[in-house]
């Protein structure tokens, strides 16, 4: 693992910055976090086509709707909180419902949130947005992979959900990797069990393989980046090898990868399974480190639960 | 094309939208007939459109916030010569262009899908915005209902539209002052509505929404203002033009049947 940690919130401001440069078609919008989400980057880039729309998250969405409507790529930020929850049925009604070409980049997505506490901690984010037709749903793991999943929803025609969150994270070894849009991503190959998942929780979980590693336990680990489209193919290959499944986010286990996988594998290769994640709970407040803990998503807390499913093979 | 005045193609649209909606069985009739003089200034005198490119990117545009008066809108675009007459017959059936509510892809013409109240005048704002951005000098007209102000999200908007100095947008108030549950000001009252978008930054005339000059006039009035957005509130009568529908609230959202459909189209006269 590389000791750089690059918060995905950052990469995007900045990758966007640099396609809001190069694209003119890109609009980029803001409900007055601009300096969180890191659209305030993009502000400098190509001011004439950055919107602070105050705080009325509603407002923008629909705002959105219509400069797509008029062939503009507009991309939206705020925290996942208020981007999806204050403005579920803008989403719905005006982006989703109409399939307009917006781009909702929510930052501050998870527990990770922090010392903000539960008010602020979007856990049920990627359930709303997973809920709806025509909506592709990506969560990206590191840097390196929000800047590949930015260039590519620039140049898809579609309502996108891109979930980043706020704490400096790992990077995974980018050496012979390569995005592939909509594809699930085997990252460490293993033949006892599999671990899905996605965001943070990627590098976490490649952490708690290593674990399972030293007590004989080879334990597959899998970036499902993309949640919609699920790439259904790959997790039942996954699940027919190893004959155990894993699910971790940083997410509740109700609406998210867990239930995602949970369905497909129900109806395609049932398959012993556990969801590790929010466990239909609100955060609090503490440092991200302590929050991980309590709510259990650790390596430890991953490997632990990995023998538990292991034990129902 | 012959010509007609957009009173007399007011008429021919109240003459379609009833019979559309008694064909469908279900629809909105009291609040598509309150904004029809307003739809047919609109589309027959005012607008710069071409039916034969509704992807026109010059363009004016019109969002119909106000959904459910889709009657009305698809009676003008039909009289317009986007899609035939014929298919005013379709609405609300299973596979057809003519959805309950505005579908922006499935109607030749239909700017922006709307129905959910108060998203409206924000998609309107998106499109401005988007004139602004390419230099383009199209106009934005957005037709809200006076119940439909209740909603929080319109004020978001006409906040966002007077900071940013959106002079391309129209508004109108359908100001029919009735809603599902009753009176507006019984309900949840809107008003004072002129000194809110006074307040909010707008420049605001009000006119009998029923008479085409004065609908004409006020666009006019609202084109040459060059910094602020304009709402027009149009004083209207829910159900206009046909005497059992006309200030019921009952006619809301139900539809005619054959023989009040009949004596409906006999108060409007002939085709």
């Amino acid at each position: 693992m590389s000791e750089i940690k690059i918060a995905t919130r950052e990469a995007y401001g900045k990758t966007l910055a640099a396609l809001a440069k190069e694209n003119g078609d890109i609009v980029v919008l803001d409900a007055d976090l601009s300096k969180s989400t890191k659209t305030a980057e993009s502000k400098q880039t190509a001011p004439e086509r950055f919107i602070n729309c105050g705080i009325a998250e509603q407002n923008m969405i629909g705002v959105a709707a219509g400069l797509a409507a008029c062939g503009k790529t507009p991309f939206v930020s705020s925290f996942a909180v208020f981007a999806t929850g204050r403005a579920f049925e803008q989403i719905r009604n005006s982006v989703a419902y109409p399939s307009l070409n917006v781009k909702i980049a929510a930052t501050h997505a998870g527990i990770t949130v922090g010392e903000d506490g539960g008010s602020h901690q979007a856990v049920e984010d990627v359930s709303l947005m997973r809920s709806l037709p025509n909506m592709t749903v990506l969560v990206p793991a590191d840097a390196w992979e929000t800047e590949q999943m930015v260039r590519w929803a620039a140049e898809y025609e579609g309502p996108v959900y891109l979930r980043l969150g706020r704490l400096a994270v790992p990077q995974l070894p980018a050496e012979n990797r390569s995005f592939k849009p909509l594809s699930g991503e085997l990252l460490l190959p293993g033949s006892d069990i599999v671990i899905f998942a996605c965001g943070m929780m990627v590098d976490q979980a490649m952490e708690a393989a290593e674990l399972l590693r030293t007590e004989g336990i080879k334990a597959a680990v899998a970036n499902i980046h993309t949640i919609k489209p699920l790439d259904e193919d790959f997790i039942v290959d996954q699940a027919m090898h190893t004959g155990a499944a894993l699910t971790v986010e940083e997410h509740s286990i109700i609406g998210g990868l867990g239930s995602a996988v949970a369905e497909a594998l129900a109806e395609h290769c049932p398959t012993p399974m556990s969801r590790l994640g929010i466990a239909d709970q609100f955060g609090q407040s503490g440092s991200p480190a302590a929050l991980l803990k309590h709510y259990g998503l650790t390596p430890e807390a991953i490997a632990m639960r990995a023998k538990m499913v292991l034990a129902r093979k | 094309m012959e010509f007609h005045s957009s009173e007399e193609l007011a008429r021919q649209m109240r003459r379609q939208i009833i019979l559309m909606l008694a064909a469908a069985k279900s629809g909105h009739p009291g609040g598509s007939l309150s904004a029809t003089d307003i739809l047919a200034t609109l589309y027959f005198d005012q607008m710069q459109i071409d039916p034969q490119r509704p992807d026109w990117p010059q363009r004016d545009r019109l969002v119909l916030c106000k959904g459910h008066a889709a009657p009305a809108l698809y009676a003008a675009l039909a009289l317009k010569g986007y899609f035939p007459m014929e298919d005013l017959a379709g609405l609300r059936k299973l596979g057809s262009k003519l959805q309950g509510h505005p579908d922006m892809h499935k109607t030749p013409g239909v700017d922006m899908t709307t129905g959910s109240l108060g998203q409206g005048l924000s998609a309107a704002c998106g499109m401005a915005m988007a004139g602004r951005i390419d230099g383009e000098d199209y106009n934005v007209y957005a037709i809200l209902g006076d119940g439909e102000t209740e909603e929080g999200q319109v004020w978001e908007a006409a906040m966002f539209a007077s900071h940013y100095h959106l002079s391309k947008i129209i508004a109108f108030v359908d100001h029919n002052r009735l809603q599902i549950d009753g009176n507006i000001e019984d309900v949840m009252s809107p008003e004072p509505l002129e000194a809110k978008w006074q307040a909010f930054g707008w420049q605001v005339q009000r006119i009998d929404g029923h008479d085409c000059q004065a609908i004409r006039a006020a666009i006019n009035w609202a084109k040459a203002e060059k910094d602020r957005p304009s709402v027009i509130i149009a004083d209207t009568v829910k159900g206009k033009g046909v005497d059992f529908m006309e200030n019921q609230v009952g006619w809301h959202g139900s539809a005619p049947n054959q023989e009040q459909a009949e004596q409906a189209l006999a108060q409007l006269g002939g085709c």
